[in-house]
């Protein structure tokens, strides 16, 4: 089977992420940078099923060079060889653009099957794997908890659907599946593992190779624009109220109406 | 790497600085992470996730009970974490400084651990790989790689410590075999292993022996009154009339020089692993005392808490330089044991004294196992022992500085 991986570069999320004071984006400088934690799913899912079957894995990921270190995660944890669509100079590409040069690769690969994370845990857009299964006109099932192969060409996987009920469905391949927390447990990369990844191949292709011009990408042609970013608000500090309790309670149910507005 | 455990998979936070408290992510204070290829950073970081997620959760209640977490062993063989640094046999090939980062993150968990590792690969994988034949390394690299062997290394004797050449276990050649008399003491892994690198003097010249766990005439006891690595077997080795084939011999071994290099392998790991120690004990020091008020403010305000955090920092970031560069010089074959023995001298000492200064700003909550920086110091005090005491290794720097070799006081 050639089973696929559709796999971002994402912050950690451990990474204590700043604004920029003009609200453009955020501070790329410091952030020690991670595989999006659901893609992981994705991976170990897709290392399964090559163990069981037989075949390959391939990773697919839009980004720069920089994303090359999270896609040799992957090939750490056993991937056989990865598509990097090169994002140098298109940052700002939506989940449109990024979704439709994926699509291209993966039809470019000619894959079986797609894995793919549920969402990436920056931008938290849960799109992509939806938006690729669209361009390649295959069906699309996901956040899944559960997954086998019904026979060769036919899928079974469980998904919640609020209130504790699963949904079951059954999907002909190929098919996009994208992970939910818990499918599987990520395996750890393994020293030899990380040793054979240094050899790995990472197919570097520009998204004109793949017959979307460059034009077409980037924050100029993006459908979705972000308009601005900003921090949380900063916690304010707590009021301490002091005194007997005949005068504070009075007080408390006060503010408690007109300041916190929930009584 | 971001392995999404409950916490992170169920509502990823990317939270505003707001001086909050975030998992373990090491000390970088100067760009040290810039000096590594993504080997070397992939390397750490699995290991790093390894500890976070199997070795500190379970580490205080071993270390309470006296207990080796041998449970961990399948997994950490399966990591490739044995002999890591060496080639073939199974063995992962990483170069010395993923070796030492790996070392680095284990220590970070426990010494106990690290020793483990560094008794299984440094000191029995390393000889075998060395000075045994070929016939040896197939039957021994490949399971000691898998942990399906455990090993041990019989160098010290209770009245030959830092004075090894005064060992008396010896062996004697009757026929096809060797008959070792004597015994050991303070042995890592003792009554675990499976096989046991032996030290004796066999006509007057120290050689090292292969010697397997079932041979008759070999005992092991261990020694369960410690203080200190409680989630590590010590042990003592008994061989009474022990009769091992002559091909156990490590026919490349040559005098106690053989014996001292397997410690140059071992204490070179010792060197990073002192600086996981420290960060981890830095890292807890530095959290709580953002957290703890008195007087009205966190206890991180006042300037005797700034000064010892400071002192640490520096200590921490100081050391990682100096054994980065320590690991080049290993790859590029130019590293002498003088350079690891500063390493382990300086690296040792600092981590024991950072695992003190954490728990006194811990206070009272420090001496409970809630917080790991007592633990690591009850630890470090052997680690400052084993492998060469600190004083020793200040006497090998002595002696590199004049020419004057001032070991034996009245010789």
């Amino acid at each position: 089977m050639k089973i696929g991986v559709l796999l971002k570069q994402v912050p950690d999320s451990e990474a204590r992420i700043k604004v920029k004071a003009d609200g453009s984006g955020i501070e790329t400088g410091d952030i020690k940078y991670v595989i999006n934690p659901f893609d992981e799913y994705g991976v170990e899912e897709a290392l399964k099923l090559k163990k069981a079957k037989g075949g390959e894995v391939v990773i697919f990921s839009f980004g720069p060079k920089k994303a090359d270190e999270a896609i040799r995660g992957a090939l750490a944890m056993g991937a056989d060889r990865a598509v990097r669509v090169d994002g140098t100079g298109l940052e700002g590409s939506d989940n449109y653009a990024v979704a439709r040069v994926l699509a291209a690769a993966v039809k470019a690969e000619g894959m079986d099957i797609v894995f793919a994370g549920k969402q990436a845990i920056d931008d938290d857009s849960a799109q992509v794997p939806q938006l690729v299964a669209e361009f390649l006109d295959w069906p699309e099932v996901g956040p899944v908890e559960t997954f086998e192969m019904v026979d060769d060409t036919t899928i079974k996987v469980e998904r919640a659907i609020g209130g504790g009920s699963k949904e079951v469905i059954q999907s002909a391949l190929p098919a996009v599946v994208a992970a939910e927390k818990g499918l599987n447990s990520p395996r750890y990369a393994s020293l030899p593992g990380i040793m054979k990844a240094k050899r790995k191949k990472i197919d570097v292709k520009t998204p004109d190779a793949l017959g979307i011009p460059a034009a077409e990408m980037g924050a100029g042609a993006a459908l979705v624009k972000v308009t601005k970013w900003s921090p949380p608000p900063v916690r304010a500090a707590g009021k301490v109220l002091k005194g007997e309790l005949s005068e504070t309670i009075p007080q408390l149910v006060k503010l408690l109406h007109e300041e916190a507005k929930v009584i | 790497m971001g392995r999404p455990t409950e916490r992170r998979g169920d509502r990823p936070t990317i939270v505003a600085d707001q001086g909050g408290d975030v998992a373990f992510d090491g000390v970088d204070f100067m760009a040290f992470d810039s000096l590594l290829s993504e080997e070397e950073r992939l390397t750490r970081d699995t290991v790093r996730q390894f500890v976070e997620d199997e070795v500190l959760p379970i580490i205080a209640d071993h270390f309470q009970k006296g207990k080796f977490p041998a449970h961990l062993l399948p997994q950490m063989a399966e990591l490739g974490l044995f002999g890591a640094n060496l080639k073939g046999y199974g063995a992962a090939g990483v170069n010395n400084v993923a070796y030492g980062l790996m070392m680095q993150e284990l220590e970070r968990g426990d010494s106990g651990i690290r020793s483990f590792a560094s008794v299984q690969g440094g000191l029995v994988m390393y000889p075998i790989h060395t000075f045994g034949s070929e016939a040896q390394k197939r039957r021994y690299l490949p399971e000691l790689v898998s942990a399906r062997l455990v090993g041990c290394y019989g160098l010290t004797e209770a009245d030959a410590g830092s004075d090894p050449g005064s060992m008396r276990t010896h062996a004697v050649a009757d026929g096809t075999s060797y008959i070792l008399n004597g015994s050991k003491m303070w042995i890592t892994n003792g009554s675990i292993a499976d096989v046991a690198i032996v030290w004796a003097k066999l006509d007057g010249i120290v050689h090292g022996f292969i010697v397997e766990r079932d041979t008759r005439g070999f005992e092991t006891r261990e020694i369960d009154n410690k203080f200190s690595l409680r989630a590590s077997v010590t042990s003592e080795l008994f061989f009474d009339d022990c009769r091992i084939p002559k091909e156990n011999l490590l026919p490349h071994t040559a005098g106690l020089k053989s014996a001292l290099m397997c410690l140059t392998q071992a204490r070179y790991g010792i060197a990073w692993g002192a600086i996981g120690a420290a960060m981890g004990c830095y890292e807890e020091a530095r959290s709580y005392a953002g957290e703890r008020i008195q007087f009205g403010q966190p206890i991180a305000g006042f300037q005797l808490t700034q000064q010892k955090l400071a002192l640490m920092l520096t200590e921490i970031t100081k050391a990682q330089f100096m054994t980065l560069q320590l690991g080049r010089l290993k790859d590029a074959g130019k590293a002498r044991h003088f350079h690891v023995s500063m390493a382990k001298r300086n690296n040792v000492y600092w981590a024991l004294e950072i695992a003190r200064m954490a728990r006194e700003l811990l206070g009272a909550s420090g001496i409970v196992d809630e917080y790991h920086a007592m633990r690591h110091a009850l630890n470090l005090e052997s680690v400052k022992t084993y492998e060469g005491t600190h004083e020793v290794h200040t006497l090998i720097l002595g002696e590199h500085i004049t020419g004057i070799a001032a070991y034996g006081g009245r010789q």
